[in-house]
This record gives C-alpha cells, structure tokens and sequence, in this order.
C-alpha cells in the first residue's frame, strides 16, 4: 500500500507526502481497496493542471488513506469510478462541476448547485405516470429545494431532488476570509459540529494545542446539539403524522435544552461559544447543577412521550416500514450518520475516530441494529437522546478536574504550517462533518474543502420514498432531516 | 387513552403569558451598549461583518451577527440581554454611544394606521428561505410551538403566498433564489407587507462579500420591517411583529 498514505484524524499531513499516481491506477486501487470516500476533490495545480485529491476510510481501524491524481492541461475526461463503487456518485459530480474534468460513463451526471436551467430530469413516460413538482419554496418553513416525483397514482416510482439553491460560495468565502461565525453559518443546525471541526483544522495548522477544560465544553456543546435537534426532530415527526400532543411535548422539550445551551453562550444554538484555541465561555458548578437538573426532567418528559406515543397503533402504522432503505444499498449509496446507523450500518466518528475522552470516560458504542424505516430513524433518535444524556453527565465531571486550566490557548498568531494538509472529521448530529484544510508554501491557505453528512445522505431520501405512497414523502424527509445550506454551501 | 392524558397533565401549561415582557437569559447576547471615550483599539478588525464602527463608536445591528467577539476584548461594547431588536427604518438600527434601549424600542417601530387596521388581528406571513442557513428557520418555526405560541395574536405561517399578507425573508438572497423570491412576492395579493429576518436577509450578514448573491430585489421593492439577530430569537420576532400591527398603547 506506498501509493497511499495513512493519517489520522486531526493530524497535520505534509503535501508532500502525500503519493500520486495515474489515475486509472487510482481507480484500480479503489475499487480494490472496498473504503469508503471521505474526500474527493480537485485544487488547481498551476500552469492548467489539476490534482485530485481521493480520501479514503478504514473505519475499522481509525485510519484515513489519501493519494492523489494529477490532470494535465488536456486531461479532460477519465473513465467514471462510480460505475464501479456508486458511494462515488455525487463526489465526483462535483469535481465535474468544479473542474469541467468529466467522469466519462457516470450513470447520473447532473449539476449539483450551479447551472440549474440546464438539469435534465429523468422522466418515466406511460399512460398512468404523471409528475408531481414541489419547491423549491416549500410548504413550511424550511429551506429551498426542488423535488419532483414520478408518480403512478399516489405510488412514487422516483424521486429526483435538484438542489443549489441555498449556493453561497461558502467554500471560496473560507479561502477568502475564514472566521468561526461563517462556520457556524455553513448549517445553522449543525453550528457547534461545524465549528468544531473548522477550529480543530485551524488549530492543527497553526500548531495550536487546546486545553482539555475547552475539549471537554466543545464535546459537552456536541452533544447538547445533537440532543436539542434530535428532540425537535422527533416533535416535528409526530407533527407530520398530525400526532400533536408529541409535537407539543417534544417541541417544548426541546426549549428546556436549547435555553441552557443560551445560559452556557448566549445563544440558542451555541453560536459564538467556539473559537481557535478553545472555547469562549466557561462551565460553573452552579450552572452544571442547574443543567443536570434540567437533562433529567428532559430525560424522563422524553421517556414519557415516547413511550405513550409508540403504544399507538395509528402512530405505528405510519413510523413502521415506511420509507425504508436496506442496509446493503445503504452502504452502496455511502450514507452516513444518521440515516447509515437508521439502516443497520454503523458509522459513527465519534466510536470509530475516538479521541481520548471516549476511552478515559469508559463511553461504548452500543449498536443500534436498524431496519432502515422511519421507526428506525425515530428509535435511534430516542436511543441517542438519552446516550447524549448520559455522556454529558460524565462529562461534567470530567470538567471538574481540570477546572483551573485556561479556556483559550495563548499565543494564538497568524502563521500557518506550510505546504501541509489537515482533515478534521466531527460526529454532528446528522453525521460526519468534515472540514479539509491545505495551505501552501506561503503560509497561505490555499484550499478550504467541506463535506457536510446531507452531501452522502440526500440520495438516500430519493430511495426510501420509492414506492411509497406520496403522502408519505413529508414524514420520509423529516425522518432524514437533511441540510440543504450543508449541501449547497 | 390514559397515559395520554397522564402525559397532557404532566405537560402542564407551557405558553409564555406575557410575551412583551418576558424575561430571557442574562447571558443573551441582545441590544448592545456602547461606551464612549474608551480605548476601542484592540477591537480594530475583529468584527466578520463590519458591523462595528470605531470613528465614530457604533455597531449596526442589521449587520451583527452578536456573535460577542468585540465585547470579549474591548470594554466599551457590552451586550444587554434587551430583545426588542426590530426597527422600521434601517438607519435607525444603527447604535451609537448614546442610545438607551428604553429610548431604542419607543421610537424604533413606526406603525401606519392603515397596517393596524388591516392586519391588526390577524397577519398571515409566506416565509422565504433565501440562503438561510436553517438557524432563522428553526427559531421561525419555534415562533409556533406551544411556548411562544404566536398563533393566539392571529400570526401564522401559511403554505401559500396566495393565502398571505406579506412575506419573510431569510438568508442573504442567493443567485439562485432570487427569481422564486420575486416570483413569490409577485403572488402575493396587495396588500403586502415585507419583513427582513435576521443579519443576512437586512445586509448580507457574514456572507455580504459573497460573490453568490443576487439582492438586487432589495431595490425593487419596499421593506416594511427589520428584525436584527443571528438567528432571530422567537421574542425578537414576535415582538416586533406585534408592534408593528398593534397601536402600542
């Protein structure tokens, strides 16, 4: 394996390193090689060429592997490798977008946010099928997308979702001027995971190390996110099956913990609490009582709901085998986060690129073992709720050892490690968010990757509405809950 | 049947009373207060969005994300947990060393009688996502929970634009939403009133250097009220909804 190189999560990697190789040698290996994409992107390499860069995981053993490819100045087309592994299919219709370099054969080349007059639908022609459009203003209020359904009557023969909409150039913003607010800006819902793992690539290029007080509040905000979101999510499931006394219970279930995210950082969602080199606002005895007090009556309030709400059998009968996607085309499409873990497929940073709290805390992984339908995603949703709960506990207590150390780090500057490469990788809520950073000789940053979990997740909604009824579309995107501004950047 | 019961009962009442005058966290970071004469050197170039002016001391709330950067280093910005951002004029979101915040929400809300008359008791509003990163979205959506509650002053979120007697925008109007946008508002039937929700929709925000975006219906068409934050807190939006359609008496 010399044409890869093995790195670890949060580690500087120097750029040159990092192995190249033709790349219909590249494709050979990774279809040989059966991982999972991480990264798979293009940077402009001077005088026309193009290097892409492929990262691959082997989450088994908490490895990542990267090589590269270069593109001359006439290289314009290479023979696609999602005819062979189809987890490819969406990373390489963006390096297409991004880098007019076509992946010959692909079977579902379509742009991805820009260029949006030009998206071919794919279209089922007979007598009895007739589309059904929607978006890309929605119903609610929620972020745009559009969707359009192939219909035979109220069955769903096949969903295509064309997004873009939200594009706000945040990747060349992050070259530009990067700053922890637009990081948090990236998903508004996933602002503490975002940001986590902006600051940990900063922090690895500029050689900062953070103090455990400030690792220690990052993962305790990570998971009071991951609880807050999780908990509305599971009102605005029950919301969509028109189940209103779970909206209500779980809606203002779900205040009780965004407010105490508001008394640890003035704001709801944890805005303005992480910064390079640490965090901004400090745990307090007082405040980690008050909040032990609150998760518990947010335990028990969840327990209570769901535990009434799943002894209905009308409620049921909507949760169960609908929307499902198996766990093999699961794997196959390359879903992460949630929605693998919902199918049986257990991904999860936070076990399989553990950092050292998870062992010192003695935290395990209990896998899930789900069947892929919206029960699935709602049950996981319950069963990480309460894990959340519990690891904040310990948390706290961890927090107290090392109360007297500083929140920031000191001497924070301005200069970059040069020449080198950073992939951070946080579990968010939905998913793994990962952030890839490169600078260049000049200590400049020279390329700002981002891969937010919807980006994998967004095909898996296409095939867990197929046949299904079309009424139930609304509970099938609720369950996933996916981020349009994550995948449009 | 029991249990459901049992579980309504244990739910109590959730709904915040008085909504204008509720209280909220002391660390919310809400209306700032600025210091004059105070060294403002160590803030130079600290603000991501511009919003902080030092020559002379202001901060302009439609671009401030609150993000608390400024405060954390220099003395003469503080941020006060006040709520009651929203103003009708977008100079008047502008604060200098001088402005009180009891001063700030007496003046900063003109309403028009034929608004109070119109809308008074019941506003129905077409939420637009135009760029919005989900943050206004969610606390827009918890404007309806059973906390908040804004259905009982008669403001709701409607499906259609057709049903709707304004429209609410977030997010920074990017590209590619900016012709639904318009065609929204144009579906709209007269009359309409248009609300600016949160930093990016009133200025951009953290993305106004964004070469994505495509404000130009900003000059097309009036805006009718502006709501600072990042994201919008449910008080800040409900409250100036309603001083906008209610004589403030």
């Amino acid at each position: 394996m010399a044409r890869w190189t093995k790195v670890k999560n949060n580690t500087k990697i120097n750029l040159s390193d990092i192995p190249g190789m033709g790349i219909e040698e590249l494709k050979k290996q990774i279809i040989e090689m059966k991982m999972r994409p991480v990264g798979f992107f293009g940077k402009d390499w001077g005088f026309g060429c193009v290097r892409l860069f492929v990262i691959l995981a082997d989450d088994a053993n908490s490895d990542l592997y990267i090589s590269s490819a270069i593109f001359g100045p006439n290289d314009k087309s290479y023979e696609s490798i999602t005819q062979d592994v189809p987890s490819f299919h969406i990373f390489e219709r963006e390096f297409y977008e991004q880098f007019g370099i076509e992946p010959l054969n692909h079977p579902w080349l379509k742009p991805v946010r820009v260029n949006q007059d030009e998206y071919q639908f794919f279209e089922m022609e007979g007598e009895e099928v007739h589309q059904v459009a929607v978006g890309p203003i929605h119903a609610g209020v929620i972020e745009p997308g559009h969707f359009r359904f192939m219909c035979n009557g109220e069955k769903v023969y096949h969903l295509e979702i064309m997004l873009g909409y939200q594009n706000r150039g945040v990747e060349d913003m992050m070259l530009k001027n990067h700053s922890g607010q637009l990081a948090e800006s990236i998903c508004g819902d996933s602002a503490v995971a975002h940001c986590i793992a902006y600051s940990q690539a900063i922090e690895v290029l500029k050689g900062i190390q953070i103090s455990n007080k400030s690792q220690l509040i990052r993962k305790i905000a990570l998971e009071m996110e991951r609880m807050a979101i999780h908990i509305g999510d599971m009102g605005a499931i029950s919301g969509d099956i028109a189940y209103l006394m779970g909206a209500a219970v779980f809606g203002a279930t779900r205040t009780l913990v965004i407010n105490t995210m508001l008394d640890l950082s003035g704001s709801r969602f944890g805005r303005g609490l992480i910064t390079v080199g640490g965090v901004n606002y400090d745990l307090s005895d007082e405040f980690i009582e008050k909040a032990i007090k609150t998760f518990d009556k947010v335990g028990k309030d969840v327990d209570r709901m769901v535990k009434t709400m799943l002894k209905n059998s009308t409620v049921m009968s909507r949760l169960e085998k609908t929307g499902i996607v198996s766990a093999e085309k699961a794997k196959d499409i390359g879903l992460v986060g949630m929605a693998a873990k919902a199918s049986g497929v257990e991904l999860d940073t936070r076990f399989d690129f553990p950092d050292k709290w998870i062992k010192e805390l003695d935290i395990e992984r209990v896998p899930f073992c789900g069947t892929g339908d919206v029960y699935s995603r709602f049950k996981l949703r319950y069963k990480e709720v309460k894990e959340s709960i519990c690891m904040i506990k310990k948390l706290f207590e961890k927090w107290k050892e090392y109360k007297e150390e500083p929140l920031v780090a000191d001497g924070i500057g301005n200069n970059y490690i040069p020449d080198a490469m950073v992939i951070s990788t946080v579990e968010g809520w939905r998913g793994e968010v990962v952030h890839i950073v490169m600078t260049d000789i000049n200590r400049k940053i020279s390329r700002y990757k981002i891969k937010d979990p919807s980006f994998n997740n967004w095909y898996g909604l296409a095939l867990a509405v197929r046949n299904n009824g079309i009424s139930d579309f609304p509970l099938c995107n609720k369950s996933f809950n996916l981020s349009y501004s994550g995948n449009d950047l | 049947m029991f249990d459901t019961l049992k579980t309504r009962i244990f739910q109590g009442k959730q709904y915040i009373k008085d909504i204008k005058n509720a209280s909220i966290s002391e660390s919310f970071r809400g209306f700032p207060v600025l210091h004059s004469n105070m060294d403002t050197s160590s803030c130079e170039g600290i603000c991501p969005t511009n919003a902080l002016n030092l020559n002379p001391l202001s901060i302009d709330m439609g671009k401030c994300t609150f993000c608390g950067a400024c405060a954390k280093v220099c003395k003469a910005v503080e941020f006060s947990n006040g709520y009651k951002l929203a103003s009708t004029d977008r100079e008047k979101l502008v604060v200098t060393a001088g402005t009180k915040y009891e001063d700030y929400i007496k003046s900063a809300v003109e309403t028009k009688k034929e608004i109070v008359k119109i809308f008074g008791r019941s506003l129905k509003l077409r939420q637009v996502s135009a760029g919005g990163c989900n943050g206004c979205e969610m606390e827009l959506n918890a404007c309806s929970n059973v906390n908040f509650d804004m259905g009982r002053f008669g403001i709701d979120f409607v499906a259609s634009p057709r049903h709707a007697d304004g429209i609410v925008i977030t997010g920074p109007i990017t590209k590619n939403m900016a012709y639904a946008l318009e065609d929204c508002y144009k579906s709209t039937p007269e009359p309409k009133i248009v609300v600016l929700c949160g930093a990016c929709a009133v200025s951009g925000g953290i993305f106004q250097a964004s070469a994505e975006l495509n404000r130009e219906f900003l000059d097309k068409y009036p805006v009718d009220l502006y709501i600072p934050g990042c994201p919008v807190h449910p008080l800040t939006f409900i409250n100036a909804i309603l001083s906008y359609i209610n004589d403030k008496k």
